[in-house]
């Protein structure tokens, strides 16, 4: 923080450098995660080019990730609150189930099963929130055991048995039909991006978020209900993890109890990863969008090259520890900016 | 020697505990201390005392090891000398031990762990016994005479109880019999508790209670630096008292000989001192805002009467409550009791909340900038248009140019540099800054303007720009509280000032009466 005494001015003209290098070095950190995904790319290509570089290979890179970009747009929301939501990839994987169940093995309509399943999502957000904000618990506990519990509930109304034979027309509208060659869950994604993006940058509740994030007594003492705050962040993030699993059963094709639960970590390092770009120092959905899509790439091309799938664990892992690291020295540096 | 001109009635055979002389400290120019000196006997309480900015707490940081002094200090512990700077901690070494208003407990932890914490620290323990270190605990506390229990949480202690644990470990620490307390090193020194300000928080009972430990600390032979504000305290406890004033020593008494007088004479230096300000006259515009019957943390039974256009300024020593007021009045603190009426609107403060108290038109600027005033990692543009986001912009579909407009407009009117408003809090300096948070809370022409501490960590340039800003506000209708422990401050902005001791008003300054040594004096005085 600001310590009490003046930043002496420095001369005119060494400002003026100061300020191109700073916008330089500015502009860098913005698009820095995009160069290094596009050489990423550029790499993979040169080296697979029969392969990696197919738009086959690309759209379905685009199209299957979706359902991970859905879940870290979910997870930014109430990490801008400050609050971390570790139950998201299970509400998701229950979400899923819940649609296989009702569809499948009861015969509801796709409709009323998906319905069911995004109220369900907000329900969860809904507990986690009030969990939080009435006990004074701190989220990772909540959200930790409530995830745990989801993921038994999943087992439980599933068997633990994969369930296929979802109706073909959820199939239909998230993977089969194509818009430019990419399936229509990319744009879901991107839609659900802008809207984030929208309602982050500018609506007051947007900044009324960022305010209970980065500053919890000022946002009390500036008015602001942070508990409401709060709630709602993880409310939307359980719907938003719900919506996901809509996705996923829908790119699949069918639902099981397990698999899902393997995006809570891509989705925490791409959120992080995220916050280092376009708005650097703020999660933000644009950069988490591209970060998923950096991670999978790379995932995707170490596969590509004869890695076996154990490299998706060791990419994640390390993705990561170095994500949260570069955010760190990113907002430390923005503190000390100027 | 030097230390002789401290000392005025020589003959301890002893050599003293503790001769600091020749001690001065420069911060960029400011002298913090001036040649200042303090001689401290074997086995006696001495006092040191002096207002804020007397130079007392630099002097405790240099024996802390936390500030060098400037070169040609001396320092003799026990007739041997000791190179200046110390290095921090070093302390230890010269058995001298600091107990501090924040006691450096650890709540969650039992009494018997925190008793343990500095050996934890400093040496490798293996098969701690437990049953062994209570009862040598509970030795210990006996031995003073205290009944604490070596097995509880401190957070389950009194205030007071606190206060004896953080005293009795640290006597623990000074002390010369070798139960294994010992710093590694030779140690040096007969022992010096050095107590700062240990007491503003506890009931006058409690007091007492932590008089008798001081007294039994002493009587095993080491000393006891008693730091403090309140000139009752001390005249009760030292046997003898150093004043600092300006840096300098003002006056070294023994307490026996001296009046209360002779301390508060000391403590703020007479001037010969005409009305440093103009008479103001009694306002008599209408009541705006009046406060009745408020009970909450410290304050009991506050009620207050405050004008349209008035400032008024509430201040005492620190636990007298006065800092509390403002929180309380602001729904920042839940009070136990009280109305806050504005013009015809009555506010119970038993459930006011801060979202509330602004739509009343109240604002609260808080003292504790960096935590509660702004948030640093944001830029100013978001700082300042908070409150108005709803009002003055569309919440729906924010304008970023329209909101940085704004943000620069207000900032030109505030005279916040640089006049960026996309810069971050935190690249800002607390002049500065606290022009933003005037600029984010008077831009909706509150009615009541509560303020903690306003110039706090502000530069000098920008006191004056604080202090019109808040004229202004008042010029304009709203009636202004300003607590402080600044008696300058309030001096130069106040038309009146309350002055508060153990949580009650007891003396109001108006007019021609507020000068600043007034403020002090009375202050110091309390509720004698």
């Amino acid at each position: 923080m600001a310590n009490g005494t003046d930043v002496a001015g420095p001369t005119l003209q060494t400002e003026r450098r100061g300020s191109i290098s700073r916008t330089l070095i500015k502009r860098g950190e913005q698009l820095g995660l995009i160069l290094v995904w596009l050489v990423l790319i550029g790499i993979f290509g040169f080296l697979q080019p029969g392969t990696f570089l197919t738009w086959a290979n690309l759209s379905t890179i685009l199209g299957s990730q979706s359902v991970l970009v859905v879940v870290t747009l979910g997870l930014l929301i109430p990490l801008t609150a400050n609050d971390f939501d570790l139950s998201i990839a299970f509400t998701m994987t229950l979400s899923s189930i819940l649609i296989a169940v009702l569809n499948v093995n009861h015969g509801v309509p796709i409709g009323w099963a998906i319905l069911a399943a995004l109220a369900l999502g907000a329900v969860i957000g809904l507990i986690n929130g009030l969990l939080i904000t009435i006990f004074r618990i701190h989220s990772l506990i909540v959200t930790l055991g409530v995830g745990t519990f989801l993921h038994g509930l999943t087992l439980w109304i599933s068997d633990s048995m994969t369930i296929s034979g979802i109706s073909m027309s959820l199939i239909n509208v998230v993977i089969v039909k194509r818009l430019f060659g990419i399936p229509l869950e990319f744009y879901y994604a991107m839609g659900i991006a802008f809207v984030i993006w929208y309602l982050m940058e500018y609506t007051a509740v947007g900044r009324r978020i960022l305010f209970v994030g980065r500053g919890r007594e000022v946002a009390r003492l500036s008015g602001i209900n942070t508990d409401r705050i709060r709630i709602a962040c993880l409310v939307c993030s359980g719907f938003l993890g719900s919506l996901a699993g809509v996705l996923y059963a829908g790119t699949q094709g069918a639902a099981d109890p397990v698999s899902g639960t393997s995006y809570q970590l891509p989705a925490f390092a791409a959120a992080f990863l995220g916050s280092t770009c376009i708005v650097p120092g703020r999660f933000n959905p644009w950069g988490a969008t591209v970060a998923v899509y950096f991670l999978v790439t790379g995932i995707t091309g170490l596969v590509f090259l004869g890695f076996s799938s154990f490299i998706q664990e060791m990419f994640y892992g390390g993705a990561l520890v170095v994500a949260v690291t570069l955010s760190q020295l990113v907002r430390g540096r923005q503190e000390q900016q100027f | 020697m030097p230390a002789s001109a401290v000392l005025s009635t020589g003959g301890a055979l002893a050599p003293p505990a503790l001769v600091l002389s020749n001690l001065s400290k420069t911060f960029g120019g400011q002298r913090a201390l001036d040649n200042a000196a303090l001689e401290v006997r074997q086995g006696e309480v001495h006092g040191l005392l002096g207002q804020n900015g007397s130079g007392k707490s630099t002097l405790i940081k240099v024996l802390a090891g936390f500030h060098a002094p400037d070169p040609g200090a001396r320092l003799e512990i026990c007739g041997e000398d000791v190179a200046m700077p110390l290095a921090p901690g070093a302390f230890r070494r010269h058995r001298i031990s600091f107990v501090h208003q924040h006691l450096g407990l650890v709540p969650s932890l039992t009494v018997v762990e925190n008793l343990l914490i500095g050996r934890l620290a400093e040496e490798q323990l293996w098969g701690i016994s437990w049953a062994r270190e209570r009862r040598r605990a509970a030795e210990r506390f006996a031995s003073y005479g205290l009944s604490i229990d070596p097995a509880a949480p401190v957070s389950d202690l009194s205030p007071v109880q606190r206060a004896l644990l953080a005293i009795v470990r640290a006597t623990g620490e000074i002390r010369a019999d070798g139960k294994g307390e010992d710093a590694a090193g030779p140690a040096q020194g007969n022992g010096l508790l050095i107590l700062d300000e240990p007491t503003p928080f506890l009931p006058r009972r409690d007091v007492d209670q932590l008089f008798r430990v001081v007294r039994a600390v002493v009587a095993e032979g080491a000393s006891v630096i008693f730091v403090s504000h309140d000139v009752d305290e001390v005249m009760e406890i030292t046997d003898r008292a150093t004043i600092l004033r300006d840096g300098k020593v003002a006056g070294a008494l023994v307490t026996k000989e001296a009046t209360r007088q002779d301390f508060i004479d000391a403590i703020i230096g007479r001037r010969i001192a005409f009305a440093e300000r103009p008479a103001t006259p009694e306002s008599r515009e209408p009541v705006t805002a009046s406060v009745r019957d408020l009970s909450g943390g410290t304050v009991a039974d506050f009620s207050l009467e405050v004008r349209r256009g008035e400032v008024v300024g509430l201040t005492g020593l620190i636990g007298s409550g006065y800092d509390e007021v403002s929180y309380l009045l602001f729904g920042a603190r839940r009070a136990r009791s009280g109305i806050l009426e504005l013009g015809t609107d009555r506010l119970d403060l038993s459930s006011l909340d801060p979202r509330r108290a602004i739509r009343e038109g109240v604002v609260l600027i808080p003292g504790d900038r960096p935590n509660a005033g702004a948030v640093g990692a944001l830029p100013v543009v978001d700082n300042v248009t908070m409150p108005v986001l709803d009002t003055r912009f569309r919440p729906w579909w924010l304008s970023r140019s329209r909101m940085a407009q704004s943000a620069r407009d207000l900032g030109r009117h505030y005279e916040v540099r640089p006049a960026d408003p996309t810069l971050n809090m935190a690249a800002l300096s607390g002049g500065n800054q606290q022009k933003v948070l005037l600029a984010k809370w008077l831009q909706n022409s509150p009615r009541l303007v509560l303020l903690d501490e306003p110039t706090q960590g502000v530069d000098i340039g920008a006191r004056q720009t604080v202090f019109r800003h808040i004229a202004d506000a008042a010029s304009q209708g709203a009636a202004v509280l300003c607590a402080s422990s600044d008696y300058e401050q309030l001096a130069a902005i106040c038309n009146r000032v309350l002055i508060f001791a153990g949580g009650r008003v007891v003396a109001e300054l108006t007019g021609a009466e507020i000068t600043k040594d007034n403020i002090a004096e009375r202050s110091l005085a309390g509720a004698a």
